[in-house]
């Protein structure tokens, strides 16, 4: 179970005016919609329904890279049940492509496809076998080009471009039109700080493409309606990025495109992209009918970005003493066939390249790469999750260079507070990075030979190999790996980053109730929980009610990058407090002659009361309101950051830094290549947690991810076809409860005094430091480098 | 073609049913019932798990016509299922005692058992006022739900195993629930849930 550590070394008060409120933050209150996911009655987008509904499917490319000779829809056209079938000609706008950051991606292939699953067609019908059997009918003729794979055939000469004529804000500064972006940073002087260095260590680092393997596909309902607009409810991560992407392609005006969140089966990045949005609307408009889309498992692998995959090659140097003296490393990102992410992620890998660690002198390039491989974009942690695998792997090859331990040489170069990043960038709230690495090392380590039952041999499931019995502990060695890492919280490099969020105070039968309205998407992480508490908090109030999010309301922002209980639960605060000023601004107009405190004191609002801050009551907020509702809606922003310098790499480019350490123990089978992660023991520093419950499973399911990866989790994609070889969770998998070790977790609570009660962006961390935690316990049992992640049997027992 | 069945204690026909339609497709889109997930339509991932005569089943699977005159039970019907079989004993024999007994690999209901019970309307809108079995309110407890996508699969082989085995150990739990995937948790809080279950299940008998 967690340990909710408040015995803290060092840290600022966090800051609550409010006085503790019945189910406000701290406290670990129960999700609102935990009844209605228990039940089956909450209402996910793929359970929308609608009387005259159709089915849509899409039809996608069956080659990587292809100019497309003829598309051939007739005999599709013709089968019963049939309502429409779209193409890149049936586009109605002007605007055809789309994209987060970089508008490259077409809504529908425009006469050559450009990776695996690229979608060209869309069919509506009145059954989901009748769109699919009618999709499998549409004759499409591809001649393919040559494939752009890798960094080498990226940049070679005459590599084929995968975009012409590129007009992107990119395009300046990068030296190939094949790199999406490319971000160095230059500090201090490398060639100087080696010649310090008694020890140098090299390694070729290679991470493969992740999945996010949300479990909810993708899916939707478009509804047209009678002003010529449509109604779209989807499961989505930023409602408003989606209609800023959604409404110029169907030539429709924002305010005709009006969109609801549905309840979202979880997310990690695969929704941050557009997948089915669009052309759910299309179908619809075309149809005036309503359209229902649902991806099932396989659709769902090429119908989101993946985990960028990554081969970094770094170097470190260290003195004789363990002090690190300099770091370069090069990072290439695949970003497949769209932008998507690709510049953000870029960003990311480079300026947290470094890690928690403190050098002076480095020498860092990243760059992502456009390729005809799968498009990579936004996955839990994104480009730090990478960078950590291999520094953090270089830690242990200098520490065993050195002699020493590796969680003391790390510690030794622990960063903290007011440690300078490589790009400049002051750390300036706790940083406890040597303390976490303590707190998962003085943990006591499961017993040794675990699986050994009181009379009975050996119990199979605690072992590698688990119930195909193939062993009862021989050939069986354990492994102990630690790892530490560092991710950004919010949106950097200058984006506007905001929030907004709109907060009704009315009293509804005699009892006041805050309703609290904002286009945050829950997607299972806990928002909606903490909403409630901060507004019991900040409102004195026991009644909140959460509006569904829609963008009826302004943006929320996105659910990632470890930002919305800063970022969305910072604007309920923020919103919060202005809407209690207001009333007790109306409290002072009506009551306050009647009593001296109004005009003086410090007043607070507690169950339900204005109260001095001696606790002495002045009125009932319901008597205050008297039938008048305060409604405000109002936008919140982080402190500003800039763009890293395109040269140098400087700049305060973070809002905050989040740190995670593990410490992972692991049995392996030797023989066979087999791997049992026993436990995964975690420590991190979440500044406040407003949920503890929330904030411990965030813990563990992040730190799972990262596991799933370390050891199972890899999309194949072939590189003689660019093709997806196992786009099924019969082929791709992830952890089930028998891969899981326990987790315990330890969570420090030091506040950031420029957050939102001094609360820490936490979901990623997790996910970081997992992954390099396992493969250190694996490297430790088996002696062998393993560069590459995921480890399969055969890196394990050298057939390989 | 038209297929005829028990779901969560209510006779139920389904028309016009395509011949390749599976049990879980007729559940979610032509009976209203889309408690049940689909998350990978072909038996691995355990969303969409319901019983069928008892027996936990992937429900996508399951052709719809193998289900004429056969009983389900789903993630909609799982609280006054747990509450009829606490009430009557069906299965409980299992339930308490912990023994597979003449309950066999089948989970432990028997078809009579099964169709003697009647699902009961909850409020929709809040999920308030509505009675929930053990297994579910020590999910909502434990906070073993997030996205909350593999929850009913879950839940119902959960209850399922606590059916049969009504103190599990922790690697007991795991094997049973090892067709289940979820992607939020790292299921630290599913076995939370499931202990905490057992635990109350116990201290209640």
């Amino acid at each position: 179970m967690a340990q909710n550590t408040r015995t803290v070394p060092a840290g600022t008060p966090t800051n609550v005016t409010q006085k503790h409120a019945k189910g406000g933050i701290g406290e670990s209150t129960l999700r609102p919609d935990g009844t209605l996911k228990v039940t089956g009655e909450f209402a996910y987008s793929s359970d929308m329904w609608h009387e005259d509904m159709l089915w849509g499917q899409t039809l996608r490319s069956t080659v990587a890279h292809a100019e497309i000779v003829s598309i051939d829809i007739s005999e599709a056209l013709a089968l019963p049940g049939v309502y429409s079938i779209l193409t890149y000609d049936d586009l109605p706008a002007e605007m055809k492509n789309y994209g987060l950051e970089i508008q490259d991606t077409p809504v529908l292939a425009n006469g050559r496809v450009r990776h695996h699953g690229e979608p060209v067609a869309l069919v509506a019908a009145d059954h989901p076998e009748t769109a699919r059997r009618a999709a499998a009918k549409i004759k499409i003729d591809y001649r393919e080009l040559p494939l752009v794979t890798d960094e080498a055939s990226a940049l070679a000469e005459g590599a084929p471009l995968i975009h012409e004529g590129r007009d992107d804000h990119h395009i300046g500064h990068v030296p190939h039109p094949n790199i999406v972006h490319r971000q160095p940073i230059i500090r201090g002087d490398v060639a100087e700080a080696r010649k310090r260095a008694d020890v140098i260590v090299e390694g070729e680092y290679v991470f493969g493409m992740q999945d996010q393997a949300f479990l909810g596909p993708e899916s939707g309902l478009a509804v047209p309606s009678e002003d010529g607009g449509v109604d779209l409810y989807v499961a989505t991560q930023w409602l408003h990025s989606d209609l800023k992407q959604i409404a110029p392609v169907l030539g429709l005006p924002e305010e005709k495109v009006r969109m609801t969140l549905s309840g979202v089966g979880g997310a990690f990045g695969g929704r941050e992209d557009i997948s089915m949005q669009i052309h759910a609307c299309l179908l619809a408009l075309a149809t005036n009918k309503p359209v229902k889309i649902v991806y099932n498992r396989f659709e769902s692998f090429f119908g989101h970005v993946h985990r960028h995959p990554a081969k970094l090659h770094y170097e470190h140097g260290a003195t004789k003493d363990g002090k690190l003296t300099h770091m370069k490393c090069r990072i290439v990102l695949d970003g497949g066939a769209y932008a998507s992410a690709s510049p953000a992620v870029v960003g990311n890998a480079s300026s947290l390249s470094v890690g928690p660690y403190v050098i002076e002198d480095v020498d860092i390039e990243a760059i992502a790469l456009y390729t005809n491989n799968p498009p990579c974009g936004a996955m839990r942690g994104f480009g730090a999750v990478q960078a950590c695998f291999a520094y953090e792997a270089q830690m242990d090859k200098l520490a065993a260079k050195l002699g020493m331990d590796p969680v003391e040489f790390r510690q030794l170069n622990a960063m903290e507070m007011g440690t300078i990043m490589p790009t400049g960038q002051v750390v300036d709230s706790p940083a406890p990075v040597a303390e976490l690495l303590r707190r998962v090392k003085a943990r006591p380590l499961p017993p040794e030979r675990q699986w050994e039952t009181a009379g009975e041999g050996a119990d199979v499931r605690a072992l590698p190999g688990g119930l195909s019995n193939t062993t009862h502990g021989e050939g069986v060695v354990r492994g102990v790996g630690y790892a530490v890492g560092i991710k950004n919280v919010g949106f950097s490099e200058g984006f506007d980053d905001h929030s907004t969020a709109r907060v009704r105070l009315e009293v509804i039968n005699g009892e006041p109730v805050a309703m609290v309205h904002t286009a945050m998407a829950e997607v299972g992480q806990g928002g909606v929980t903490v909403h409630a508490q901060i507004a019991r908090t900040e409102l004195g109030v026991t009644q909140v009610t959460i509006h569904p999010a829609d963008t009826q309301v302004g943006s929320a922002g996105s659910t990632s990058a470890s930002r919305q209980t800063y970022m969305t639960g910072g604007a309920v605060k923020n919103t919060c407090e202005h809407v209690r000023e207001a009333l007790l601004e109306m409290g002072r107009r009506k009551n306050g002659s009647y009593h001296p405190a109004w005009a003086h004191a410090e007043l607070l609002l507690e169950g339900g009361k204005v109260v001095t801050d001696g606790g002495e009551v002045l009125a009932d907020i319901a008597d205050i309101l008297e039938g008048e509702a305060i409604d405000l809606e109002l936008e919140f922003r982080h402190r500003p950051t800039v763009p890293f310098d395109l040269v140098t790499g400087q700049g305060d480019g973070h809002v905050q830094y989040t740190f995670a350490a593990h410490r992972a123990v692991v049995e392996v089978d030797t023989e066979l290549g087999l791997v049992k992660v026993v436990e995964l023991a975690t420590a991190q520093d979440v500044g406040k947690a407003l949920n503890m419950l929330s904030v411990v499973g965030q813990i563990q399911g992040g730190t799972i991810q990262g596991l799933g990866v370390a050891i199972m989790e890899e999309i194949i994609v072939d590189p003689k076809t660019a093709k997806v070889r196992n786009p099924s969770f019969t082929d791709y998998l992830i952890p089930t409860i028998l891969d899981t070790p326990t987790i315990p977790v330890d969570v420090l609570e030091l506040a950031d005094p420029n957050a939102p009660y001094g609360l820490r962006g936490m979901g990623e961390a997790p996910t970081l430091s997992s992954t390099p935690a396992v493969l250190a316990a694996i490297r430790q049992a088996t002696g062998l480098e393993l560069n590459k992640t995921p480890i399969r049997p055969e890196a394990l027992t050298g057939t390989l | 073609m038209r297929v005829n069945f028990t779901v969560n204690g209510r006779q139920q026909e389904a028309d016009d049913v395509w011949e390749g339609e599976s049990l879980l497709y007729v559940l979610r889109e032509r009976l209203g019932l889309p408690g049940s997930k689909n998350a990978c339509e072909q038996g691995e991932c355990g969303s969409c798990t319901v019983r069928l005569d008892g027996v936990p089943v992937c429900s996508c699977l399951v052709a719809a016509g193998q289900v004429e005159g056969r009983d389900v039970v789903t993630v909609e019907g799982l609280a006054d299922f747990a509450k009829q079989r606490e009430e009557h004993g069906h299965g409980g024999a299992c339930g308490s005692g912990g023994s597979a007994g003449g309950c066999g690999a089948k989970g432990g209901v028997t078809l009579d058992a099964a169709k003697r019970w009647q699902a009961r309307p909850g409020d929709s809108q809040t999920g308030e006022g509505v009675e929930l079995s053990a297994i579910q309110q020590a999910f909502i407890d434990a906070g073993a739900v997030q996205c909350g996508f593999c929850t009913p699969g879950l839940l119902v082989q959960a209850d399922a195993l606590l059916e049969e085995n009504s103190s599990p150990s922790d690697q007991d739990i795991r094997e049973a629930l090892s067709g289940n995937l979820c992607r939020c948790t790292g299921y630290e809080k599913i076995l939370d849930a499931v202990r905490l279950a057992a635990a109350r299940q116990s201290e209640a008998v």
